[in-house]
C-alpha cells in the first residue's frame, strides 16, 4: 500500500531539460513543485571534472551517462506481424539517466524548426495538392505556428548561450547563416565555433556549387556567456569528447549548467531523485489526473504523491508508456488508425555519409566539438521542389570533426582489413587525413510505426515493456538516394585523393549500431482530439492538469536535432499555465 | 582440454608473449624492428588474472597478438596490455552483464534485433572460446593459441566471414566481440591496463588529454598537432 504524500501544485515525472524548465517556470510562479527522478543527481564539477571526464571507454563505450536497459527497455520488431524481442543494450539511441537527462551528454545542436516544419501537412497540401501525400503517411501540422513559437525559441537560445549565425534577421536574409530558417527576432546569443580545415573546405565548395553553408547552430557556447537566468556558462575547449559526456568547462547548455541552480535555491522547489514514477492517478470522469504513485528504489518503498498539476517530463518512450500504464488515452491500432497514444513514431535517417580521404591534408580529428560543423540545408524539408522527386522530407549535408576519439575514430579506404598489419599502417596513415560528409534526413509518419505495451516482457516493477513496431519506408529510401547524390556532387567536387562509398539507408531498420537519439511521437500535438493526446499548450485532451513535454509531442520528426523545439515548447507550455490555465483550470483549447 | 598444455600456457603467462615462440614466426620478428617495448613489459604483467583462466589467457593473447602484430607501428597487443585490458573489463560490472537487459524469454531474433542471448559478456566469452577451440582441434588438430602463425590468422578469417562452423555459438557473431574487445583495450586510456605507454594514441597521433584546443584549432588549422600524448594518469 502506497503511503499517501501531502499535496503539492505540481509534480514533474523526469528532471532533465523540459523538467527543469518546466519547474523553474512554475516556481517562480509560487507553485510549490516536487521534482521526481528516477536516476541519481550529478554534481557537474565533480562527475565532470579533469581529468576523469577525458575517458572515452567509460562514457563513449560503456556509455556512463545512458539509461540502465536492465530497469526499463523497450522491445522492437519490423512490423505488426512479427514477435518484438527486447533491446538488451541501448545502441542505435541512448536515453539519458539521472537529474539532467538526455541534456547532460547530449551534443548540444540546438535548431529551431522551419516555418514549414510547423505546417507539415498543409504546407505540402498547399505546393503539391493533397495527392503528393501517400496514403499511409498520417503526417500532420503542428499544432503551434512558427512565429507564435518564435519568441520561446528566442528564448531557450538565451538560456543555453546557443553558437551560430543567424540567416534570417526579422526578415533580413543573411549570407553565411542558414537563409532558409524562418525570420528571429536576435542574433544567436554567441558567435560560431571556430571550425576545422574539413568543415571549412567543405563550406567552400558548397558555395562554389552555389548553395548555401553555414556554422550548425549549436549549445556548445563560444565564449563565456551569461544567460537569462544570471548563471554563467564558460567557452567550449573543442575538447573532442563532447557527445555522450558531461562537460567540464560549462560550456556545453545542460540543465545543470542552465536552469538547476537556480531552482534548487528555490525553497518551493523538492528534487527527490531515486524515485521511479509507476503510474499515474487518473480520474476518467472528471479528466482529471489527482497525481503519481513512485517507488523510492533505495527503500522499495511505494509513495502516492498527489498534485494539482502533472507534468511529463521523462524521455519520449517514458511519457507514452506512463500513459499506457496509467489507462489515459486510448491505444493506437495501425489496422484502423483508431486510438491516438503510441500514433505517429518516428525516427530521423542517420548513418548516412561518404568518407573522403586527402593524402596532403591534416585535419586533427580530435579538435572539435559537435558544434564545428558546416551545414546546407539546400536539400532539407521543403527547401527544394519535390516535383518529380517521388518523396517529402529532406536531409541536412554536414561536415567538419568533433569526435576523433580513436576506440571508434578509425576511418580506412574500402578493402582495408579490418585488423592485422595492413589494418595498423592504414590506420596510422589515414587517421589524419580522412573527413566524413554526413547526412540527416527526416522521417515522416508511417501508420505501421508506432508504440504500444508488449504482451511478454516486463520492467524492474514488473510492468510491460513498451513495444516498438518501426521500419523505413519507401519515402525514406527515395530521400537518403536523392540527398545523398547532392552529397556525392559535393563531395566530387572536392577532389579527394580517394573518395570512399557512399552509405545509405537500405534495408531493415537495425536497432544495434548508434543512429540519433531523436525519436519522437506517441503522444502528438494536435487540433482533433481524434488523431492527437495534446492541444497546442501541450495540454492532454483527457485530463486537463496533465501536461506533456517534449518530442514525444512532435508529430513526424525533421532533419534537425529535437532539443531546441523541445526547450521552446516548454516555455510556451508554461507560459500558458501561468497565465491561463492557474486563473481558470480546465481545457485551454476547445476541440 | 589436453592436460599437456598446461605449462605452456603458465610459460606464457610469466614470459610476456613476443618473445614467447609460436606466436608471432621467426622470421617475421627478424624482418620487423618492434617499436621500443612498453616500460614496464615483463615485470607488471600480473602474475594472476582477476577472471581469467589459463586457457582463456592463452587464447586472448594469441588473438591480440593476431589483430595487432608486432611491428614498427607498435609492440604486440599483449605487450600493449590488451589482455590484462580484457582480464579486468570481464571481470568488471561490464563483464558482468551491467546495463543490459536480461530477461526472458530468450529468442532466437534477427541481427538488425541485437543481443539476444543470456550470456554476460565474460560468459559469452568464455563460451566462445570454448566453442573456437572445439573447431580448431577437430579441423586443425591444435587449440587455437597452439597454431602456427598464418593458421591463426585463416582461423579468425573464417570467424569474421562467417565459414567457421562452431557448435552452440555464432562464430561471426564472437569474432564481432573479439575485434571490439581488442580494439577497445589497444586504444583505451591506459589506466585500463591496455595502450601500454600510449603506443595506440603515438600509432595515429592522437593526443589524449588535456584536450583544450580552443585557440590550437586557429593556430593548427591544416597543420598537423604533434604533441606527446598525455593520459588520465599523467594528470591525476
Amino acid at each position: 500500500m502506497a503511503t499517501k504524500l501531502k499535496e503539492v501544485d505540481a509534480v514533474m515525472v523526469g528532471m532533465g531539460w523540459t523538467g527543469s524548465i518546466m519547474a523553474r517556470e512554475l516556481t517562480k510562479a509560487g507553485l510549490t513543485v516536487v521534482g521526481l527522478e528516477r536516476g541519481g543527481d550529478i554534481k557537474p564539477s565533480e562527475h565532470f571534472a579533469m581529468p576523469a571526464v577525458r575517458d572515452e571507454l567509460r562514457f563513449s563505450r560503456r556509455l556512463e551517462l545512458i539509461q540502465d536497459p536492465a530497469m526499463e527497455t523497450l522491445t522492437f520488431r519490423h512490423r505488426p506481424s512479427e514477435s518484438a524481442l527486447p533491446m538488451r543494450r541501448f545502441g542505435s539511441f541512448l536515453p539519458g539517466d539521472g537529474v539532467g537527462g538526455a541534456g547532460n551528454h547530449w551534443g548540444g545542436h540546438t535548431w529551431r524548426y522551419l516555418p514549414t516544419d510547423h505546417a507539415t501537412r498543409s504546407h505540402i497540401v498547399q505546393r503539391y495538392g493533397a495527392r503528393a501525400i501517400p496514403a499511409d503517411m498520417p503526417i500532420q501540422d503542428w499544432a503551434m505556428s512558427y512565429d507564435e513559437l518564435e519568441p520561446y525559441y528566442d528564448k531557450f537560445e538565451k538560456l543555453c548561450g546557443v553558437a551560430g549565425k543567424a540567416g534570417n534577421l526579422r526578415g533580413r536574409r543573411i549570407d553565411g547563416g542558414n537563409v532558409f530558417e524562418g525570420a528571429r527576432q536576435s542574433e544567436y546569443p554567441t558567435p560560431p565555433l571556430e571550425q576545422n580545415l574539413s568543415g571549412l573546405m567543405f563550406a567552400e565548395t558548397a558555395k562554389e556549387l552555389g548553395y548555401h553553408p553555414f556554422p550548425r547552430p549549436s549549445s556548445n557556447c563560444s565564449r563565456p556567456y551569461t544567460n537569462i537566468e544570471g548563471l554563467t556558462l564558460g567557452a567550449c575547449q573543442l575538447c573532442g569528447y563532447c557527445d555522450r559526456n558531461g562537460c567540464e568547462a560549462n560550456a556545453k547548455a545542460g540543465p545543470h549548467i542552465c536552469v538547476l541552480p537556480r531552482l534548487r535555491e528555490d525553497a518551493k522547489f523538492e528534487m527527490r531523485t531515486r524515485s521511479w514514477v509507476s503510474r499515474l492517478l487518473y480520474d476518467k470522469a472528471a479528466k482529471k489526473v489527482t497525481g503519481v504513485v513512485y517507488t523510492d528504489t533505495r527503500s522499495g518503498e511505494e509513495y502516492e504523491q498527489p498534485a494539482g498539476i502533472v507534468v511529463l517530463s521523462a524521455y519520449v518512450f517514458g511519457n507514452v508508456s506512463l500513459l499506457l500504464h496509467s489507462g489515459i488515452g486510448e491505444q493506437y491500432e495501425p489496422a484502423t488508425q483508431k486510438g491516438t497514444v503510441g500514433r505517429n513514431y518516428c525516427y530521423q535517417l542517420s548513418r548516412m555519409g561518404v568518407t573522403l580521404f586527402f593524402e596532403d591534408r591534416n585535419f586533427n580529428p580530435f579538435m572539435g566539438a559537435p558544434g564545428t560543423q558546416m551545414v546546407i540545408d539546400d536539400f532539407d524539408a521543403d527547401n527544394f521542389d519535390h516535383g518529380g522527386v517521388g518523396f517529402l522530407g529532406g536531409a541536412i549535408i554536414t561536415c567538419g570533426h568533433g569526435d576523433g576519439r580513436p576506440i571508434s575514430y578509425r576511418p580506412t579506404p574500402a578493402g582495408t582489413p579490418r585488423w592485422g598489419s595492413a589494418w595498423k599502417k592504414a590506420t596510422a596513415k589515414w587517421y589524419q587525413h580522412a573527413l566524413n560528409i554526413s547526412l540527416s534526413g527526416s522521417n515522416y509518419a508511417n501508420r505501421n510505426n508506432y508504440l504500444d505495451l508488449d504482451p511478454t516482457y516486463k520492467d524492474q516493477l514488473g510492468r510491460p515493456l513498451l513495444r516498438m513496431t518501426y521500419n523505413f519506408v519507401d519515402n525514406d529510401y527515395k530521400l537518403s538516394e536523392y540527398c545523398m547524390s547532392k552529397a556525392l556532387q559535393i563531395a566530387k567536387a572536392m577532389k579527394p585523393t580517394i573518395l570512399g562509398s557512399p552509405r545509405l539507408r537500405r534495408g531493415d531498420y537495425d536497432i544495434v549500431p548508434y543512429q540519433s537519439t531523436h525519436n519522437t511521437g506517441g503522444t502528438i500535438q494536435g487540433t482533433d482530439p481524434k488523431t492527437s493526446v495534446v492541444n497546442r499548450y501541450l495540454q492532454a485532451w483527457d485530463a486537463h492538469n496533465l501536461f506533456i513535454m517534449g518530442a514525444s509531442t512532435f508529430p513526424q520528426q525533421v532533419a534537425y536535432n529535437p532539443t531546441g523545439p523541445l526547450g521552446a515548447m516548454t516555455y510556451w507550455s508554461a507560459e500558458a499555465i501561468v497565465n491561463r490555465y492557474l486563473r481558470s483550470p480546465g481545457p485551454l483549447v476547445h476541440a | 582440454m589436453a592436460d599437456n598444455s598446461l605449462p605452456r600456457r603458465r610459460f606464457l603467462l610469466r614470459a610476456g608473449t613476443a618473445v614467447a615462440a609460436g606466436l608471432a614466426p621467426a622470421a617475421t620478428l627478424a624482418q620487423t624492428k618492434p617499436a621500443a617495448p612498453a616500460p614496464g613489459t615483463g615485470t607488471s604483467e600480473p602474475e594472476s588474472s582477476l577472471v581469467l583462466t589459463s586457457t582463456e589467457t592463452a587464447f586472448f593473447s594469441a588473438v591480440a597478438d593476431c589483430m595487432i602484430p608486432a611491428d614498427e607501428l607498435s609492440p604486440s597487443g599483449t605487450d600493449c596490455g590488451v589482455v590484462t585490458f580484457i582480464d579486468r573489463q570481464l571481470a568488471s560490472a561490464w563483464g558482468g552483464g551491467a546495463k543490459m537487459y536480461r530477461g526472458g524469454p530468450f529468442r532466437k531474433g534477427k541481427p538488425e534485433y541485437g543481443y539476444q542471448l543470456s550470456l554476460t559478456p565474460k560468459e559469452f566469452f568464455s563460451a566462445g572460446i570454448v566453442a573456437v577451440n572445439a573447431w580448431t582441434r577437430k579441423t586443425m588438430g591444435k587449440d587455437f593459441d597452439a597454431l602456427a602463425s598464418q593458421d591463426r590468422v585463416n582461423a579468425l578469417k573464417g570467424l569474421e566471414d562467417g565459414k567457421a562452423q562452431l557448435t552452440g555459438i555464432n562464430g561471426k557473431q564472437f569474432f564481432e566481440a573479439l575485434l571490439d574487445i581488442v580494439m577497445e583495450g589497444f586504444f583505451a586510456d591506459p589506466m585500463y591496463g591496455g595502450n601500454k605507454d600510449k603506443v595506440a594514441w603515438k600509432m595515429v597521433g592522437f593526443p589524449g588529454l588535456p584536450a583544450l584546443y580552443k585557440n590550437l584549432i586557429v593556430q593548427y588549422r591544416g597543420k598537423k598537432y604533434d604533441a606527446e600524448p598525455k593520459s588520465i594518469a599523467d594528470f591525476s
